[in-house]
């Protein structure tokens, strides 16, 4: 453990249990028991049946660990990324962060002014003006009003919407109300800034602007930011360390290109497993594998079996396979009857449909998209859940922007007449 | 000691109440108040002009309903002026007790998106609505010395009371009111209870619409009622004061102040306890 100065916030042992159902029916009879239970100096009766948090399981208790066991210190000047699938507890790490609701076991340690950014422009009333708003929100972020008249003009340039600055800001697009409420924000200077999915909302020009801001913000002045967001472009270039989060657990820490990595791996072996279609008596694509590959030499070779349950005969079968980036963009399609290949025909019982082919692309999940065809009629089309990963296995000097979407091994020679 | 600046962990003692940290947001208090005040009457034509408006008409209608024809009026005191005496105090009280008992519900978009002392809000509204009374009684000043100066009226010494009798009535309000709005955020039922409960405290009140002694000689089982209302020696010795009706007793109102205070200290205490972990129950 590094030294006490050197932490912005340390998370010891934190545990968060929350009861599920309907709130009320019940809950003045569980309430008395709890209480019943601490009168004669036992602990809560609950707490022990609270189960691990995980939203795909079905339960049997009430109770469940939102976060349980959580431990990890954040330095001064770092920006952490926190990740995780929905569900993972993120969110309630940082509500119980920025004090909106307690833990039930543990605790935090925070050193210096702590800002959340939840979802900005927070306590805005519509019927005050913008200028009004900034006050009342900066007020509420714990700015006093003469911090606020310092950098009010600050702030308002920031924002862009100077024009509006005394119109009511129920008149304002929801945008402009973002970006007014960002602004105050970014104006706190705050030691620790808490942020969670704001850039969702506005327009890029605004959202370059609020990246810029939260960089300049940690390194420049050497503070603290918190940053939960499913955009991983933006963790990668914000972000210096990450934590990766599941069920309520943390899973890895460290930096944040690994951090990202593990996670992509995990949500495939993950989602992997779970796919399990059960198309009781029509046939069907059950499930899919990636071969690992064996072919050293050429390492852009990509071998997967679809796995298909046949339970008539069909006759005179294609298959046709796609395949879309994150984005949704098309990257490959194929044809089983490519290169001179047949109409196949089937009878009931398990089928493998093996496809290789070479695909030298940038590292990302791909999204398969296979459909079995018999005499133009559509069998059975799958988009499995869990994606395909490539990861990148040609690296150029290039900077990252200037390198598409293709990996392609150089060869590069050099002669000259002189 | 380590030098954080604070730690986050479960178990909050109930009685650290933070006074200190509620100073340093005083901005934010201010800043309720006026947003309480520019947001009501926003795109009203009249404008504060309902602050006078309310207690006047409500009055107009008891001098009407219960002085004219329920033959209720008090003997030697201007009717109107002694209801708009008994309306204005009761309002200050029951305005208190009613918004700051919806603090938690009415706030929980806000109270879950950011941290700030949470007694701000139930002490802001107690500003604002102190804003209100005074208002208010400047229109009962005016009144009282068109009255005062026709002779048809005259003070006592218990005036000087007068600021104590606001201040009680503030705490009491805020005290109760925030003990129900803990309560409420998992019991949703005491908001329709509080609804009928402050009216029939108003009906039940001695000095508000029927006096004392009306309500002991026709129930004289509910005279321990009238005797225990932590409410009635105010109204009754703001009244004594101004318009020189009824009684004034020392233990009354002391009575009054300690019943005041304790509710206090229990709200803030029940307040402090649920402000941590509201936002899982609301």
């Amino acid at each position: 453990m590094s030294s006490d100065k050197d932490i912005a916030i340390r998370v010891e042992n934190l545990s968060k249990m929350y009861r599920l159902g309907a709130i009320g029916t019940g809950t003045l009879s569980h309430d008395l028991n709890v209480y019943w239970h601490k009168l004669r100096g036992k602990g809560n009766p609950y707490a022990r049946v609270g189960e691990e948090n995980n939203r795909e399981l079905l339960g049997d208790s009430d109770y469940v660990w939102a976060l349980r066991d959580i431990n990890f210190e954040v330095k001064k000047g770092e920006i952490l990324g926190i990740i995780g699938k929905n569900g993972a507890g993120k969110s309630t790490l940082l509500k119980i962060l920025s004090r909106i609701t307690g833990p039930t076991d543990g605790s935090i340690k925070v050193n210096g002014r702590m800002a959340s950014l939840l979802e900005v422009g927070t306590g805005f009333h519509p019927e005050l003006t913008g200028r009004e708003n900034i006050y009342l929100n900066g007020a509420i972020m714990g700015m006093t009003k003469r911090e606020i008249t310092s950098k009010l003009e600050e702030i308002v340039d920031f924002s862009g919407c100077a024009r509006y600055i005394d119109t009511p800001v129920k008149r304002y697009s929801s945008g402009m109300t973002v970006r007014l409420g960002f602004a105050v924000a970014a104006f706190l200077e705050p030691e620790i800034l808490i942020v969670d999915e704001v850039l969702a909302v506005g327009d890029a020009e605004f959202q370059k602007k609020a990246i810029g801001k939260m960089q300049e913000v940690s390194k420049g002045e050497g503070r603290t930011v918190l940053f939960v967001s499913h955009n991983m472009g933006a963790m990668k270039t914000l972000c210096t360390s990450g934590i990766l989060m599941t069920n309520g657990k943390i899973q890895a820490t460290g930096n944040i290109t690994e951090i990202i990595e593990e996670y992509q791996n995990f949500n495939q072996i993950d989602s992997f497993n779970q796919e399990q279609r059960n198309i009781i008596g029509s046939s069907h694509f059950s499930s899919w594998e990636l071969v690992p590959n064996r072919d050293s030499k050429n390492s852009n070779k990509v071998e997967i079996i679809f796995n298909y349950k046949a339970f008539v005969i069909t006759k005179n079968i294609e298959l046709g396979l796609v395949i879309r980036d994150s984005t949704g963009n098309i990257i490959y399609g194929c044809n089983s009857r490519d290169n001179g290949g047949d109409y196949i025909n089937l009878n009931p019982g398990e089928h493998k449909f093996t496809f290789i082919f070479s695909f030298p692309v940038k590292g990302d999940l791909y999204e398969l998209d296979i459909a079995i065809v018999s005499e133009n009629k559509v069998i059975d089309q799958w988009v499995p859940s869990s994606k395909l990963l490539i990861k990148d296995t040609f690296n150029s000097v290039l900077a990252e922007r200037w390198k598409g979407v293709l990996r392609s091994e150089l060869q590069f020679t050099y002669s000259s007449n002189v | 000691m380590s030098d954080y600046h604070f730690e986050i962990t479960p178990k909050k003692n109930p009685f650290q109440l933070n006074l200190k940290e509620l100073w340093q947001y005083r901005d934010l208090v201010i800043l309720f108040v006026r947003r309480d005040f520019v947001a009501q009457y926003k795109q009203t034509i009249l404008g504060p002009i309902w602050f006078f408006l309310q207690p006047i008409f409500t009055t107009l209608v008891f001098t009407l309903v219960f002085g004219k024809f329920g033959g209720l009026s008090p003997e030697g005191v201007p009717t109107f002026l002694y209801y708009l005496a008994g309306i204005i105090l009761w309002n200050y009280f029951s305005d208190c007790l009613m918004k700051t008992s919806s603090t938690f519900i009415d706030n929980q978009g806000l109270f879950g998106k950011v941290y700030f002392p949470r007694l701000s809000v139930p002490l802001s509204i107690v500003i604002s609505n102190l804003i209100k009374f005074g208002v208010q009684f400047l229109l009962f000043l005016c009144i009282w010395i068109y009255f005062y100066l026709r002779d048809e009226v005259t003070f006592n010494r218990t005036i000087a009371l007068f600021p104590i009798l606001v201040i009680i009535m503030a705490l009491l309000g805020m005290g109760s009111g925030i003990i129900i709005s803990s309560l409420t955020t998992k019991y949703r039922d005491l908001r329709f209870l509080l609804q009928f409960g402050i009216q029939l405290l108003m009906y039940v009140t001695p000095g508000i619409i029927l006096s004392y002694d009306s309500i002991v000689t026709k129930f004289p089982q509910f005279k321990w009622l009238a005797d225990i209302n932590p409410i009635y020696p105010v109204i009754e010795t703001f009244k004594h004061g101004w318009v020189d009706s009824g009684s004034f007793s020392w233990i009354g109102i002391g009575i009054s102040a300690g019943i005041t205070v304790i509710t206090l200290l229990i709200g803030m205490v029940i307040f402090n306890r649920t402000e941590q972990n509201f936002m899982d129950t609301i």
